[in-house]
């Protein structure tokens, strides 16, 4: 730095200093001492193009590919969460399904076993019936015996008194008379 | 600008001693000689500071490449996905080939802005010289992009069709100013933001200097005012970018 020089400051007006005590005192603005200048672009550029090659090459490829790469994971595990949703809504359809399945089964067997128990009983009932009619014909076709045999004691004991009041009267010993007379009567009183 | 005279004024009187540019002094690391265009000087320093952040935040940073990101990690993924999407939102997809052009700049300027607020340490980004030089490259790369991709076409962004005919070569007019400022205000405006911030943290250290017991005043300040540049510095890398996407995505789809 000079040790004596004119210097424009930002305000227009000429400021003359006679003396800068060496060292570092600014008069004016630094930033207008164009002295500097080539030196301030020379390095700029140089630092420029440093950051300029730093991150071309190596910095944003490898950001853009973390970057990517996390992007990439977040949409997998996004993904992988859409398809498991997907199949946890497919098993409680399967479930579902299953169970309305079960439901139906159970029903089925339900209604089959009453078909079954109402066939069974209804069979049972019918037995039952044509055992109870079979046992009352057969009474009724005793009593019709013991009936008949009834009668025909009632005609032997007719007859028997028949011949002997005939007898007893002194009448003539005329059996088959007799025996007509008594059925004849008989029959009339069956009528 | 104001600082300067009174200062000198107070200089003179013998009073506050307040020197706040020299903080933008560009010397030499090494030995006393002038600073030639390949002397190694304190702005190198920083700058290789910057180059150094840039390897350690978005390569040591990014080394285990886990997919649950450690805190660096998590950083350099931010910066990566911030830039990344502020390219897209604004130029659209075709601008993405330029991306790492652009978060070198990103990179470059959020790095100087924060590394200047260590304190001691030397802005280069407040220095107009090396914003000229970003915002240079971005209109020459911009304008040359437009050519290139739309031929005589891209003039097509100076004339508005949307307007009325009569007012038509009026606007142009206008549009061609706005365009060739676009570098000044674009490096302007953020060397300006960080020297004058910078500058008046230095102004409100030297009252502390003078004001003895009542420094604390000052030191209280200086803490509000450090915290507005933590702010400034992420804002004004964020504004040089999204400019610069803007600026590409006229060169991408000159019309309105």
């Amino acid at each position: 730095m000079e040790t004596e020089e004119i210097l424009v400051a930002p305000g227009g007006e000429l400021v003359e200093i006679v003396e800068v005590p060496q060292g570092a005192e600014a008069v004016g603005m630094p930033q207008l001492d164009f002295s500097t200048y080539p030196n301030q672009i020379f390095w700029l550029i140089v630092a420029l193009v440093a950051i300029y090659l730093i991150l071309s090459r190596v910095a944003l490829p490898r950001i853009g590919a973390v970057l990517a790469e996390r992007q990439g994971s977040i949409t997998n595990d996004i993904a992988s969460a859409e398809e498991l949703k997907l199949k946890a809504h497919q098993s409680e359809a399967a479930y579902d399904k299953a169970l309305a399945d079960a439901r139906a089964e159970a029903g089925r067997i339900v209604a089959e076993n009453k078909a079954e128990m109402q066939a069974q009983i209804q069979a049972a009932m019918e037995r039952a019936d044509a055992d109870i009619a079979e046992q009352s014909a057969e009474s009724e076709a005793r009593i019709n015996e013991i009936r008949a045999g009834a009668m025909d004691a009632v005609q032997e004991v007719a007859r028997d008194t028949a011949i002997a009041i005939v007898a007893a009267f002194g009448g003539r010993d005329d059996t088959a008379q007799v025996h007509a007379a008594v059925d004849d009567r008989l029959k009339g009183a069956e009528r | 600008m104001a600082d300067v005279v009174a200062i000198g004024e107070e200089h003179a009187a013998g009073g506050l001693n307040i020197h706040p540019m020299d903080q933008f002094i560009i010397y030499p690391l090494f030995g006393d000689g002038g600073v030639g265009m390949f002397t190694v000087t304190n702005a190198t320093l920083w700058m290789a500071i910057i180059v150094l952040c840039v390897v350690l935040l978005l390569i040591t940073g990014m080394r285990g490449r886990n997919v649950v990101p450690s805190r660096a990690q998590s950083i350099a993924e931010l910066a990566y996905g911030f830039v990344y999407k502020m390219i897209e939102d604004v130029s659209g997809k075709e601008g993405l080939r330029y991306f790492p052009y652009i978060m070198t700049l990103f990179m470059f300027i959020t790095l100087a802005n924060f590394l200047a607020l260590i304190p001691a340490s030397f802005s280069v980004t407040a220095h107009i010289a090396v914003t000229a030089v970003l915002a240079l490259a971005v209109f020459v790369t911009v304008t040359v992009l437009g050519f290139v991709k739309n031929g005589a076409s891209f003039l097509g962004l100076f004339w508005v069709s949307s307007a009325p005919l009569v007012l038509r070569p009026i606007l142009a007019v206008i549009e061609l100013i706005s365009y060739f400022v676009r570098p000044v205000s674009h490096s302007i405006r953020l060397a300006g933001n960080i020297m004058a911030g910078h500058a008046v943290l230095k102004v409100f250290a030297g009252f502390a200097g003078a004001l003895g017991l009542f420094a604390f005043i000052p030191v209280l300040a200086i803490t509000a005012i450090y915290a507005l540049e933590v702010l400034v510095a992420f804002i004004q890398a964020y504004v040089f970018t999204i400019l610069t996407c803007v600026y590409l995505k006229d060169a991408l789809h000159p019309h309105h």
